[in-house]
């Protein structure tokens, strides 16, 4: 079986049978953050610790990436196997919108408001043929809603 | 102090394979000084910035080497704010007389493209695709028509307005007017925006000289004066470009505090302004941007599209060069285009793109990546 590694530590819980993402709290004014960050952009302090966000929120807001982006952009796809992807912001119950890549790439099957669940999906493979998983969403089915 | 400004310059947008960057912005500082009557020797001063065409101090190389103060400015897509703001406060606290601002640009052709680490961002985010402004301001007017009942009809109209106003400016990139349809049915780029309502990168240069105005009528029959210059950055809670996270909850935008500050400085309100230049890299910025700069409430821009109010005859003439969208985006140079058109339209000189009834009041706004704002306020 291929050994699957997240694109960045910290980012989501991983190896987790129900993967989170992860963020920070202000232990001064309680702000959130992600990713996961040492100083607090709300009040300064610089008194934080790593938390939960949970693994599922509403669509704060969305596009469609339509063309392929240019480098820093790093998949295994090439302009012919492109296939254009949602991304969105998405309201987390440990209270801060995530900017994510969304399963979802057709105006029709997004809305403002929609329930979404977080997945961890495969992106590419590393030198090794490790696979570099990534976080997303896509649209909550109702039993996970 | 006052400030005023006695000399303009522009070399045109769009594409000159013939000229480098830097070269174009030497061309626009010539043409600057050539309309103050004056020599490159008398410059006190130079404030300049490019993104990808070079240090502005190598300007020297092409204009002489004559030991002046030459400050490199790089502040994103409000260089050009930066840079003239800078200026302007070098006039006002008596320090110098008179000096350059200028910024010029060449980029490569298609969307920019960012390095995270400039930024303070993971790898991860670019790596994985969400670091393209084109996707922050579709998801910024996305949520914004969904708040404040927008339609696409008002992106087409801005779109329709940009490049029939290119059409009638002899110095704009796009000199093609588009029809709503050929805007409405092209390609959808970042939903709801499509490839006529995002302005691309592109190249050209734009210099101003800045006297202090007790000296300006030395120099020039007709100055204007530059009554307020300010640039801010975002404040926690406001939605900006580049953020893998935003907060919950909701602050002004850098564009609303910037030009609360130029409008304090200058004395002046949104109702003494009679021609503007707001940040137009695409059509849904230029509808929020009505709104942030005070010169409408949130969703009535709707309405002000559609009875043509910020045509060039209409009461609120906005981007009456073309704009972004018929000018392209040199970054270096775009916030000072926006003050070459304003002042062209104060003296009259716009041609057939002038603003009727002797416009006395020019406003000018940048936005740029991370979330900063520079706004100018220019008067007759
Ligand atoms: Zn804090």
């Amino acid at each position: 079986m291929t050994h699957q590694v997240p694109i960045q530590e910290g980012l989501f819980s991983w190896p987790a049978e129900q993967p989170q993402l992860l963020g920070s709290r202000c232990k001064n004014c309680g702000e959130t953050a992600f990713p996961a960050q040492r100083e607090c952009r709300k009040c300064s302090g610089s008194d934080t610790e790593v938390v939960t966000l949970g693994d599922h929120g509403t669509l704060w807001t969305w596009t469609i990436q339509s063309f392929m982006p240019k480098t820093p952009y790093n998949s295994d796809e090439t302009e012919e196997t492109f296939r254009p992807y949602g991304v969105g912001y998405v309201e987390m119950p440990g209270g801060v919108r995530v900017e994510s890549r969304l399963l979802e790439n057709q105006p029709d099957e997004l809305e403002i408001g929609m329930p979404m669940q977080l997945v961890i999906e495969p992106f590419r493979k590393d030198e090794a043929g490790n696979e570099i998983v990534i976080f997303a969403f896509r649209r909550a089915d109702s039993e996970n809603a | 102090m006052e400030v005023a400004i006695i000399g303009m310059g522009l070399h045109r947008f769009g594409r000159t394979e013939s000229l480098s960057g830097l070269q174009q912005g030497a061309v626009a500082v010539r043409e600057a000084l050539a309309d103050a009557g004056l020599t490159w020797e008398q410059m006190q001063f130079a404030y300049g910035g490019s993104q990808d065409a070079g240090n502005a101090d190598s300007l020297v190389n092409e204009l002489g080497l004559t030991g002046l103060q030459f400050t490199n400015v790089w502040n994103g897509c409000a260089t050009g704010g930066s840079s003239l703001h800078a200026a302007y406060t070098a006039i006002k606290s008596g320090e110098y007389d008179m000096g350059v601002v200028v910024g010029f640009d060449k980029h490569p052709r298609g969307a920019f493209n960012p390095r995270p680490r400039d930024w303070g961002l993971g790898d991860w985010y670019g790596e994985t695709g969400l670091m393209l402004t084109t996707q922050f301001f579709a998801m910024k007017i996305q949520r914004y028509m969904h708040d404040h009942g927008i339609t696409e009809d008002a992106l087409v109209r801005v779109a329709e307005k940009a490049f029939q106003n290119g059409s009638l400016n002899p110095l704009a990139w796009r000199t093609r007017a588009l029809s709503y349809e050929e805007i409405a049915t092209s390609p959808m780029v970042s939903n709801p925006l499509r490839k006529y309502m995002f302005c691309n990168p592109g190249e050209g240069g734009a210099a101003l000289i800045l006297c202090n105005a007790d000296k300006a009528r030395q120099f020039t029959r007709k100055p204007l004066f530059l009554k307020a210059a300010a640039v801010r950055t975002r404040h926690y809670g406001s939605f900006e470009v580049f953020s893998p996270s935003q907060a919950m909850e909701v602050a002004d935008a850098p564009t609303v505090t910037a030009s609360r500050a130029a409008f304090e400085l200058s004395g002046l309100g949104p109702e003494d302004v009679d021609v503007l230049q707001l940040q137009d890299t695409d059509s849904g910025t230029e509808i929020i941007h009505m709104a942030e700069n005070g010169f409408c409430e949130h969703g009535e821009q709707e309405k002000l599209l559609r009875e043509g109010v910020t045509r060039i005859d209409g009461r609120l003439p906005i981007n009456t060069d073309g704009g972004c969208l018929a000018n392209g985006e040199p970054v270096g140079a775009s916030g000072l285009r926006q003050v070459y058109e304003v002042c062209l339209q104060l003296r009259g000189e716009a041609g057939s793109h002038q603003v009727p009834g002797k416009p006395a009041v020019g406003y000018t706004h940048v936005y740029g990546a991370p979330g900063v704002s520079g706004v100018n306020i220019v008067t007759t």
